[in-house]
């Protein structure tokens, strides 16, 4: 399909304000640019979650898998695997894919599948209205925490390091020239590519005042360096007031699964013939 | 009189035991009791006999007792009697705990180095030094032993070793000779007729079942009794053209099947109860989605992490209803290996056909046991696929059709915006809450459990053997067709064995029981699950014999029961 309608007629939910527009916005841009470059839309496949990020499923008018809470990368590794001709984008909350299938996020970066997850972190439970996730700070107070949460966040960004990501990125939707660069180049990643995006919830964590003053590019800065990524991955964990980079901490050159686990396919009559075959050395 | 009379084809059990063999090896965990009991299976094979190998196991490395029973037959089973006519012990526990087996007909063919005086003893060290074999080829040395004692000639150990020992073939047999050649042949076996058969598993058949059935990709995490499918395919995946994906858990195990099935790839899970619980959340997405799937669920002691090595039949209800939501769902739950290809290929095509979840619900004793396929038993059930969008846009995914089976696109088709969604969506696939959409689609969804039910009525799905005429009847469902057999046509009784369990087949069910005024349900739980379910139907079990101590129905056993029920 060429020059396509990207955004469907489906009515938005998103509150105003709400940094999930900037995202939108963003695969928007890049899905129209990647057709403008000749390529067809038909040939990505975006799969979402469930919580506010995923109504983008809804919005976006590419193929889309919209499946349940926490679990998308199995789903969107299997796509990759079933068809690798296939652009596979991963759109995933917080919530979704650092706390329900956690497990799952840290296979597909083991595994190094050549997908692009990019991380709605608002920091809260948005669709549920407003409990603590993961990567609350300290002492949120949300709906089932209402004297503060009793534990730490973890930090995505070291855990992806940990877990040998291929491209770990961290965005912010209030830089939308940069957050669209990191999508592009975690597209063009050969590999699991993570980007975190800050996301503002502009109900239940408005905190826009609080990132604007504190984020800064990263700049001078080796990508190739794993020491250099996990230094400057330490530098904000999520809860104590810090700078806060944005842009490529790391990326490097792996195998992929996809291309590893790759099997010649048969036709289904060769098939048949290769069981019956099999049945005779059992004889 | 007795309502039961002994049957036509045997004046008594006596004489129908000439026609069989029956062999015990046992030894310690890791002693590589099942390779050896396959090898002793092939021997069997080889001189003409129908096989059923059991192997029994427990959950652990090394150390704890295994046993293989091999029984050999001149017609196809799936059981094995108590009685032995051979004893293969490595060891002094094997013929401590399996005495109660053998009468003064047995051959006890010992390791003399581990067992002291009991039958015809092999000096195996001594074997293996003479011609300096490793440690690990002690078993061929009993299973040459075996085959002297048997009258099997040296040509039939020839070729089964040649065609069955992958590496060092050659000094297995010089081991194998060796003891052979030290041996009397003191229980000479008759041969059969036929030639030898391909013994496969049930597992291995469901596996190639799929495969008939278009399998592309296989995913599993490990959990016995299904891990030796996924170790199978593993193994063979070059061969046979499919991925095998071992993902972190059942619950990726499930989503990866369900995405390559969005991208037109026919894929298959296996599990047991466990890693089933994990499953059903994503089974209630594949309901929803109408995302084609197929599980093979083999059921074990349970509940909870019961028995890991042992049988029974106590997750009917749970696959039935596993899942929130209502959605129609296929459950067939094979006899024996020949049905396992069969089904399996069922099950894939009919997940294709109706764009719903497809279950092969086996058990310890079908996928672990190994059976006889007779090649010209072995039939082909024909194709089952959805139709294909025609290219017309905007492409429905949930397209509200008469049958209710949408046409499927897959992504990368030029045009097509493939939408799958766990949703409550429209015809597009995009979420909708509008009330009377809703209940549209679920009426569509709905409406392929009728079109499945009316597809099922062109299958064999009630199984009728035995006596068909005996107005009392067994009523099972799976690995215990072998043991209700052989029971009924040593009772005079009819066997009623469903083996499509949902949508449950319930007007070939009632013709399978015309006349029937005594119906005794035969199952490995202890709730009587089948008899429930049919119970729902209008169909009552008069009496109930129930087994749930994770060991298969011994037919010695079951018919004591049997007969005192119909005394």
């Amino acid at each position: 399909m060429t020059g396509r309608q990207i955004i469907t007629d489906t009515q938005n939910t998103w509150c105003p304000g709400c940094g999930n527009f900037s995202i939108q916005h963003t695969l928007k841009n890049i899905l129209t640019e990647i057709e403008q470059s000749g390529k067809s839309l038909d040939d990505v496949v975006l799969v979402t979650g469930i919580g506010c990020h995923a109504k983008i499923a809804d919005y976006l008018n590419i193929n889309t898998f919209y499946s349940i809470h926490g679990r998308t990368l199995p789903v969107a590794t299997a796509i990759k695997l079933g068809n690798p001709h296939l652009t596979v984008i991963c759109c995933s909350g917080d919530g979704d894919s650092y706390a329900e299938g956690l497990d799952h996020l840290i296979f597909a970066a083991k595994r190094n599948i050549d997908i692009t997850l990019i991380i709605h972190n608002n920091r809260v439970y948005g669709l549920t209205t407003g409990q603590y996730t993961p990567t609350s700070p300290l002492g949120f107070k949300g709906k089932s925490t209402p004297s503060g949460t009793a534990e730490y966040p973890f930090n995505p960004v070291e855990l992806m390091l940990a877990s040998g990501a291929t491209y770990v990125a961290r965005g912010y939707t209030k830089n939308m020239e940069l957050l669209k660069n990191l999508i592009k180049e975690g597209m063009a990643h050969k590999g699991f590519a993570f980007i975190d995006v800050l996301q503002i919830c502009a109900t239940f964590f408005p905190v826009a005042d609080y990132y604007t003053p504190r984020v800064y590019e990263l700049t001078d800065h080796d990508r190739s360096s794993f020491e250099a990524a996990c230094i400057k991955a330490r530098e904000w964990d999520y809860s104590r007031d810090s700078r806060i980079a944005l842009g490529t901490f790391f990326q490097r050159s792996l195998p992929c699964f996809d291309d590893t686990m790759a099997v010649k396919g048969m036709e289904q009559k060769d098939r048949r013939q290769a069981v019956r075959d099999l049945l005779l050395t059992r004889s | 009189m007795p309502t039961y009379l002994p049957l036509q084809k045997y004046q008594n059990i006596q004489e129908a035991f000439m026609k069989n063999i029956s062999v015990l090896i046992g030894g310690k965990a890791g002693d590589g009791i099942n390779s050896a009991g396959a090898l002793v299976a092939q021997l069997l094979n080889h001189i003409g006999y129908h096989i059923y190998l059991y192997f029994d196991y427990p959950s652990l490395i090394r150390g704890g007792h295994n046993f293989a029973i091999i029984r050999g037959s001149d017609e196809s089973i799936g059981t094995c009697w108590k009685t032995l006519d051979f004893l293969l012990a490595l060891n002094s526990e094997t013929v401590e705990k399996h005495r109660d087996k053998c009468t003064n007909e047995t051959a006890i063919i010992s390791n003399a180095d581990q067992v002291k005086s009991a039958g015809q003893g092999i000096p195996v060290k001594a074997v293996l030094a003479g011609v300096n074999a490793p440690a690990i080829m002690g078993n061929s040395a009993i299973i040459g032993g075996f085959a002297k004692t048997a009258g099997i000639e040296w040509n039939v150990v020839e070729d089964v070793f040649k065609r069955h020992i992958p590496k060092g073939v050659d000094l297995n047999l010089k081991v194998a000779k060796a003891a052979y050649d030290q041996l009397e042949t003191v229980h000479p076996v008759s041969r059969g007729v036929k030639p030898p058969y391909p013994l496969l598993t049930g597992n291995e058949a469901i596996g190639l079942g799929m495969v008939n059935g278009g399998l592309d990709a296989y995913v599993s995490y490990p959990m016995t009794p299904s891990s030796s499918l996924l170790h199978f395919l593993a193994e063979e995946k070059e061969k046979l053209g499919i991925t095998v994906v071992h993902p972190e858990s059942e619950i990726a195990v499930i989503l990866m099947a369900l995405g390559f099935a969005y991208t037109g790839k026919r894929s298959a899970v296996g599990t047991s109860g466990g890693g089933f619980c994990l499953m059903t959340e994503s089974l209630s997405l594949a309901g929803m989605a109408e995302i084609p799937l197929t599980l093979l669920v083999s059921q074990r002691t349970g509940p909870s992490t019961g028995l890991p090595t042992y049988t029974g039949q106590s997750d009917l209800h749970f696959v039935l209803n596993a899942g929130q939501g209502e959605y129609p769902r296929l459950i067939v739950a094979p006899g024996d290996a020949l049905e396992a290809l069969y089904w399996s290929e069922v099950a894939m095509n009919m997940a294709w056909k109706f764009q719903i979840p497809a279950f092969i619900l086996s058990d310890k004793t079908l996928s672990e046991g190994t059976y006889s396929v007779d090649p010209a038993a072995i039939s082909e059930p024909g194709s089952g696929d959805s139709p294909r969008w025609t290219g017309a846009v905007p492409y429905l995914r949930y397209a509200d059709v008469p049958g209710g089976v949408s046409p499927l696109a897959f992504p990368g088709m030029k045009d097509a915006v493939v939408r799958a969604n766990s949703y409550a969506h429209d015809e597009t696939g995009i979420t909708t809450e509008d009330a009377s959409t809703v209940a549209r689609m679920t009426d569509k969804r709905l409406r392929k459990g009728g079109m499945l039910a009316d597809e099922m009525r062109g299958y064999p799905g009630v199984n009728v053997s035995g006596i068909p005429g005996s107005s009392t009847a067994l009523f099972c469902w799976g690995s215990t067709k072998g043991v209700c057999n052989e029971i009924a046509a040593l009772l005079g009784l009819r066997v009623v064995r469903p083996v499509v369990l949902s949508p449950f087949p319930v007007d070939q069910l009632k013709e399978a029981l015309t006349g029937v005024r005594k119906l005794i349900s035969v199952e490995e739980n202890a709730t009587a699950q089948l008899a429930a379910l049919a119970e729902r139907y209008g169909i009552i079990a008069d009496e109930k014999i129930l087994r749930y101590d994770g060991r298969p129905f011994l037919p010695d056993d079951l018919l004591v029961r049997v007969k005192e029920m119909v005394v």
